[in-house]
C-alpha cells in the first residue's frame, strides 16, 4: 500500500466555535491507483490533500506514505517527501512566473535531482506545448498553464500525484482535455493519482471514487 | 537543490529590472552618503592624528612654565647642566595664504628619537636645517601656502598638514621670539638628578596628552556630519525596505510553490539571505564608489569648514584605508539586513499555503499606524528626558534625533487626518473618490513621505540655522571691523615713523597687537586696545557691566569672547587668571563668531607691560572713504609696503563672508543630496504602487473616467501629498532650527545665535518639494494615461 490515511481529524477556529472539516477520515491508495475525491465546496477536499502532502498539520490521526508517518515528520522531512515522491497540481497552476515553460517543466525534476532523465521534447509534445517552451506563464492561456503544471508534476517521476481541482479554473472542453492528459500521464508513469474534483463526469474515469461530506469520507 | 531554488528566486529580478534598479539605487545611495561622510571623517581624523603626533611629541612628557610664559635659554642650560635630558621647542604661527600655519622649531641634536618630529626629519637633512638661513620642512600643500619662504622650504610628503618644522634658531628668527615655549622630556632620565623644584621652580612637568585635543574639539562637527550621513542612510533604507518588502510579497506565490515542490522554509530563507547578500555587495560596491567620488568632491569644503570653525587643517586629498572600504560593504550589508529583517522573519514563519497579498502588504493596517504612534511617543519622551536631565552635545543630538524621528512617525496619522477632513469637504463624486483613494494609497507611500519629511525638516532646520548665522555674522562683521584700512608693518622698528606719518593723515591709528598664549589651560589670543570711542560705539557686546569701556581704559577689567566665557563658565565680574600669574576682572563678554579660540581684550598698556613679546605689526586706521586710496599709495611709497599688507575693510568682509559660505557649502550639498534621495524614494514608491493600482483604477475607468483624467489625478495626488508633507515639515524644521541654534551650536561651537526667519527660503523649498514630487509622479501618471484599455479590462476577467 502506497498511502494509508487513518482517523484524520482537522478543524479550524470559527467565529463562535471550532469548525470540524475532517472528522476521522481514513483512506488508502495503492501504487498506480487513480482515486477521485468529490465533495461540495468547502467540504475539506483541499485540506485533505494538503495534509497528505505535508503542507498542513493535522489535529489527530496518521498519514502513512510508503510506511512512514508524514504527521510526525519535521518540516525538512516533509519537504524531502514532496521533493522526491509526491507532486501536487493546484487549481491556480502555481507556476513560477519568472521562469519560462521549459524551465518550469523541469523545475521539480531538478529539485529532485532527476532532471537528466526528463525527455523534455517528448514531454512537451505530449503536453501540446512544443511551440511554447520559451514563453512565460503570463503569455499562456489557463489551459496551457495547467498543462505546464501537470508536466512539471509528472516529470519528477513521483510515486503519488495529488491534484487539487486541476480543472476548476478551466472551461468544460479544456478541463476535459487537461484531465485526460493528467490521467494518461499518471497511468504511463505508474504514479498513483488522488484527484479532487467537483465534476462527477471526470470522477467516473477514476478507478475508485470517494465522497467527502460533513467531515466524513464515504466510498 | 540550491541551484534551481536560486534560479527561481533570482529570475524575479530578471523579469523586473526596474525593481532591481530601484533596490540597487536605494542601497547604493544609502551606502554612498554614509560612507562618503565616513571617508571625510576618517581623513580629517587621520590629519588630526598626524598633527597631534607631531605637536604632542608622540607621547612624551614636557616641561612648561607654570605661568604659561616663555622658558629662557638660561633655564634650559641649567637643566642640561643638572643632568636633565630635555630638548627645547619653539611653537608659533606663521601668516600664510588662507590663514596661518604652525611653525615648530626643534633642536635636531637633542630631540628624543621617540618623537614624531625626530622620525619626520632624516638625519641627512640636519646640515641644511641648522644654522643661519636654515631650511623649513613642510608637506606639499602647506609649502604651497608659503610662497614668501619658497626658497627655504623643503617638501616632505608625509609631514602633517599645516605644520612647518625648522631648527630652533630658524623658528626663533621667523617668529621673532627669544626663549622656548616648552621642552620635551626624554623618556629615560638619569636616576641621580636634582629634582625639578630645586633647579627650575617655575617649571612643571606636563604629562603627555591622553587624547587628541583637536579631535575632541572637532568631534561636534564630525558628529554633525555623521548625523547627516545617518539621516541620508535612513532615507536610502526607506527605498530598500520598500523594494525588498515588495519583492518578498510579490514572490510569495513562488515561495508557496517552492514549499509545495519540496523546498523547506529553512532553505528558502537561506537562499533569500544569499540573494540579499549578493545584492548588498553589488549595491554596496556601487555606493562605495559614489561615496568616494562624493567625499573627494566635498572634502575641500569640509577642510575649509574645519579650518574656519576650529583652525584645524585637513588634507584636501583622500587616502583611505582598507577598513573604510570594508566598512562601506559592512554598512550596506547591515542596512540590507535591517531593511529586510521583517520580511525574512515573516517568510521564515510563513505557513506553506500562505496566500500572496502584495496589496495587503502595501496597505499598512491601522494597527501599524498605532504602533508608529507609540514609537513616536517613545522618541518624543526620549527627547524630553534628554533635554530635561541630560547635558552636553550627545543629549542635544538625542533631543534632535528623538524629535525629528517622532515627527516622521507621526506623519502618516497627520496626513490621514488631513485627508479625512478634505474628504468630508469634497462635494463631487470624483473628489470623493479622489480623497478616498488617496487615503487608501497613503500607507504605501508613507515611508517615502516620511523620508521626504525628514529631508524637508532637515533642510528648513539647517537652512534656517545657516541663514541665521549668515545674517548675524554679516551684521557682526559690519560692527566688528571698525577700521577703514588694516595695515601690517614689515619691521617693528618702523612703528614710530609709521605712527608719526599717519598722525595728520588719518582720524586715528588703532594698534591690533596681540599675543598667543594659554588662558585657563587652553590656547587663546590676548589682544590690546587703545582708548577710543569707536570701540564703545561698535564693539558687539553680549553682556557688559556699566561703564565697560572706561573700566578697560582704566585697566581695571578685560573683555572675553563668548567661547571662552562659555567654556570656562565665566560671568561678569568674575576674576580671570592670565598668563604671567596675574588676574583681572571680566567686565564684558562679546560675540566672536567663527573663532575657534578663546580671546581676551585688555588695554594696550596692560598687554605690552605683561607680555613684552607681543606681536606689534598690525594696525587699524580710521580714514575717510575718499582718502583711502591716496593713503594706501602714500604708505606704499613711504614704507615700501606691498599691497597685500594694506587691506581695505570691504575686502576683509568679502573674504570673511566667502570663507563663511565655503564653510557651510558642505551642509548645503548634503541638504540637497538628502532631498534628492527623498525624491527618488517617492519616485520608486509611486512606480511600485503603479503596478498594483489597476484594481483600484479599473472600476473608476469603467465608470467613465478617462485614462488621461486618471493620470492627471495621480499627478495631483502626489502634489497634494507633497504639499501636505511640506506644511507639516515647516514647523518641524523651525523647531529643529531652534534646537540647532540654541542647544547644538552652543555645545558644539561655544556661541549662541539669534534665530531669524526666512519665508522666501521656505517658499523656494516648498516649490522644490512640489517640483520633486511632480517630477517623481510624471512618469507613473504618463504610463497610466497611456495604459492599454485591455490591461484595465483584464482586472474584471478571472482568466486570460
Amino acid at each position: 500500500m502506497l498511502l494509508d490515511v487513518h482517523g484524520l481529524k482537522k478543524g479550524f477556529p470559527g467565529s463562535e466555535r471550532q469548525i470540524t472539516v475532517l472528522d476521522g477520515v481514513s483512506l488508502s491508495l495503492d501504487v498506480g491507483e487513480v482515486v477521485a475525491l468529490t465533495g461540495e465546496s468547502g467540504s475539506g477536499k483541499s485540506t485533505l490533500l494538503h495534509i497528505i502532502a505535508g503542507l498542513e498539520p493535522t489535529d489527530d490521526g496518521s498519514v502513512l506514505f510508503d510506511g512512514e508517518d508524514i504527521c510526525v515528520m519535521d518540516d525538512g522531512g516533509r519537504a524531502a517527501l514532496r521533493r522526491n515522491s509526491i507532486s501536487i497540481v493546484f487549481q491556480q497552476f502555481n507556476l513560477i512566473p519568472s521562469l519560462n515553460v521549459r524551465q518550469n517543466l523541469v523545475f521539480h525534476a531538478r529539485l529532485a535531482g532527476r532532471a537528466a532523465s526528463v525527455d523534455l521534447p517528448a514531454l512537451a509534445m505530449s503536453l501540446g506545448l512544443a511551440d511554447h517552451l520559451e514563453k512565460f506563464p503570463e503569455d499562456l492561456s489557463g489551459g496551457e498553464q495547467q498543462r505546464v503544471a501537470i508536466g512539471r508534476a509528472v516529470a519528477s517521476e513521483p510515486k503519488l500525484v495529488l491534484a487539487d481541482e486541476p480543472t476548476g479554473n478551466l472551461d468544460e472542453g479544456t478541463g476535459q482535455a487537461v484531465f485526460d492528459l493528467l490521467l494518461s500521464l499518471a497511468r504511463r508513469t505508474g504514479a498513483a493519482l488522488l484527484i479532487a474534483t467537483h465534476s462527477m463526469r471526470l470522477a467516473e474515469a477514476a478507478d475508485r471514487r470517494m465522497h467527502l461530506s460533513h467531515g466524513k469520507l464515504t466510498e | 537543490m540550491i541551484g534551481p531554488v536560486l534560479t527561481a528566486l533570482l529570475s524575479h529580478w530578471r523579469r523586473r529590472p526596474f525593481q532591481l534598479a530601484t533596490l540597487l539605487l536605494g542601497l547604493s545611495l544609502a551606502t554612498a552618503l554614509w560612507s562618503g561622510v565616513q571617508a571625510i571623517n576618517a581623513e580629517a581624523r587621520k590629519s588630526y592624528a598626524e598633527a597631534a603626533s607631531i605637536l604632542g611629541g608622540g607621547g612624551l612628557s614636557e616641561l612648561v612654565r607654570t605661568d604659561g610664559g616663555m622658558i629662557p635659554v638660561k633655564t634650559y642650560a641649567t637643566l642640561r647642566r643638572a643632568g636633565w635630558l630635555v630638548s627645547p621647542l619653539v611653537d608659533g604661527w606663521l601668516s600664510a595664504e588662507d590663514g596661518r600655519i604652525r611653525l615648530l622649531g626643534m633642536d635636531p641634536f637633542t630631540v628624543p628619537q621617540d618623537t614624531s618630529i625626530a622620525a619626520a626629519v632624516e638625519s641627512s637633512l640636519y646640515p641644511e636645517l641648522v644654522g643661519k638661513n636654515g631650511v623649513l620642512l613642510a608637506n606639499p600643500a602647506t609649502a604651497a601656502r608659503l610662497p614668501d619662504l619658497e626658497d627655504r622650504l623643503r617638501v616632505i610628503e608625509d609631514l602633517a598638514p599645516n605644520i612647518v618644522l625648522a631648527d630652533i634658531t630658524t623658528a626663533q628668527e621667523l617668529l621673532a621670539m627669544t626663549g622656548f615655549n616648552r621642552m620635551f622630556l626624554a623618556p629615560d632620565q638619569p636616576l641621580l638628578r636634582p629634582n625639578l623644584a630645586s633647579v627650575a621652580p617655575e617649571l612643571a612637568i606636563k604629562p603627555p596628552a591622553t587624547a587628541n585635543d583637536l579631535g575632541r574639539l572637532t568631534d561636534s562637527f564630525h558628529l554633525n556630519l555623521t548625523a547627516f550621513g545617518l539621516l541620508s542612510f535612513a532615507v536610502g533604507l526607506a527605498i530598500v525596505h520598500g523594494s525588498v518588502g515588495l519583492a518578498f510579497e510579490q514572490r510569495r506565490p513562488v515561495l508557496r510553490t517552492l514549499r509545495a515542490l519540496g523546498v523547506s522554509a529553512h532553505r528558502i530563507v537561506l537562499c533569500l539571505i544569499f540573494e540579499l547578500l549578493t545584492l548588498a555587495l553589488v549595491g554596496g560596491a556601487l555606493g562605495i564608489i559614489v561615496g568616494y567620488v562624493m567625499a573627494a568632491a566635498l572634502l575641500p569644503d569640509v577642510a575649509a569648514s574645519l579650518r574656519g570653525l576650529y583652525g584645524a587643517t585637513v588634507n584636501d586629498a583622500l587616502t583611505l584605508s582598507p577598513f573604510w572600504w570594508l566598512g562601506g560593504v559592512g554598512i550596506a550589508c547591515i542596512g540590507t539586513a535591517v531593511a529586510a529583517a521583517n520580511g525574512l522573519w515573516r517568510i521564515a514563519r510563513m505557513p506553506p499555503l500562505s496566500p500572496a497579498r502584495p496589496r495587503a502588504w502595501i496597505m499598512a493596517s491601522n494597527r501599524a499606524m498605532r504602533w508608529q504612534a507609540g514609537g513616536a511617543a517613545i522618541c518624543l519622551a526620549a527627547a524630553l528626558i534628554a533635554v530635561t536631565f541630560g547635558g552636553g552635545l550627545v543629549s542635544g543630538f538625542v533631543l534632535v534625533g528623538g524629535f525629528i524621528t517622532a515627527a516622521a512617525l507621526f506623519l502618516p496619522m497627520v496626513l490621514s487626518s488631513l485627508i479625512a477632513v478634505a474628504a468630508r469637504q469634497s462635494r463631487g463624486p470624483i473628489g470623493q473618490w479622489f480623497w478616498a483613494d488617496t487615503r487608501q494609497q497613503l500607507p504605501g507611500l508613507s515611508l517615502a513621505l516620511m523620508a521626504l519629511l525628514l529631508a524637508l525638516a532637515a533642510n528648513v532646520g539647517v537652512g534656517t540655522m545657516v541663514a541665521s548665522f549668515r545674517a548675524t555674522f554679516s551684521g557682526w562683521l559690519d560692527q566688528r571691523l571698525v577700521s577703514d584700512l588694516y595695515v601690517t608693518v614689515e619691521d617693528e622698528a618702523d612703528i614710530p615713523a609709521f605712527m608719526a606719518f599717519l598722525e595728520d593723515k588719518s582720524d586715528a591709528v588703532l594698534p591690533i597687537w596681540h599675543v598667543d598664549a594659554e588662558v585657563m589651560g587652553a590656547p587663546a589670543e590676548i589682544y590690546g586696545v587703545v582708548d577710543h570711542p569707536i570701540y564703545a560705539a561698535n564693539w558687539p557686546l553680549l553682556s557688559s557691566l556699566p561703564d565697560t569701556w572706561n573700566r578697560i581704559a582704566e585697566g581695571t577689567g578685560a573683555l572675553v569672547n563668548e567661547q571662552l566665557a562659555r567654556r570656562e563658565g565665566l560671568s561678569l565680574e568674575d576674576r580671570l587668571p592670565l598668563p604671567g600669574g596675574w588676574t583681572t576682572t571680566v567686565v564684558g563678554i562679546y560675540s566672536d563668531y567663527g573663532n575657534p579660540l578663546g580671546q581676551v581684550v585688555l588695554p594696550l598698556g596692560e598687554l605690552t607691560r605683561n607680555y613684552p613679546d607681543v606681536d606689534r605689526s598690525d594696525f587699524g586706521i580710521l580714514v575717510p572713504e575718499q582718502n583711502k586710496e591716496a593713503l594706501t599709495a602714500a604708505l606704499t611709497k613711504e614704507f615700501g609696503l606691498p599691497k597685500d599688507r594694506i587691506t581695505d575693510q570691504g575686502v576683509i568682509k568679502e573674504f570673511s563672508l566667502a570663507v563663511f559660505e565655503r564653510t557651510f557649502a558642505v551642509t548645503g550639498a548634503l541638504n540637497i543630496l538628502t532631498l534628492a534621495v527623498a525624491g527618488v524614494a517617492i519616485l520608486t514608491s509611486l512606480l511600485t504602487l503603479a503596478s498594483m493600482r489597476l484594481p483600484q483604477l479599473a472600476p473608476a475607468w469603467a465608470l467613465g473616467l478617462t485614462r488621461t483624467t486618471l493620470g492627471r489625478l495621480e499627478l495631483i495626488r502626489a502634489l497634494v501629498l507633497a504639499a501636505l508633507t511640506f506644511t507639516f515639515a515647516l514647523p518641524v524644521g523651525l523647531v529643529l532650527a531652534w534646537m540647532l541654534l540654541a542647544i547644538i551650536n552652543v555645545e558644539a561651537f561655544g556661541w549662541r545665535l539669534p534665530m531669524h526667519l526666512f519665508p522666501l527660503d521656505w517658499a523656494w523649498l516648498g516649490a522644490l518639494s512640489l517640483g520633486a514630487a511632480g517630477l517623481a509622479s510624471i512618469w507613473p501618471a504618463y504610463q497610466l494615461a497611456r495604459r492599454p484599455p485591455a490591461d484595465l479590462a483584464r482586472v474584471f476577467s478571472h482568466e486570460r
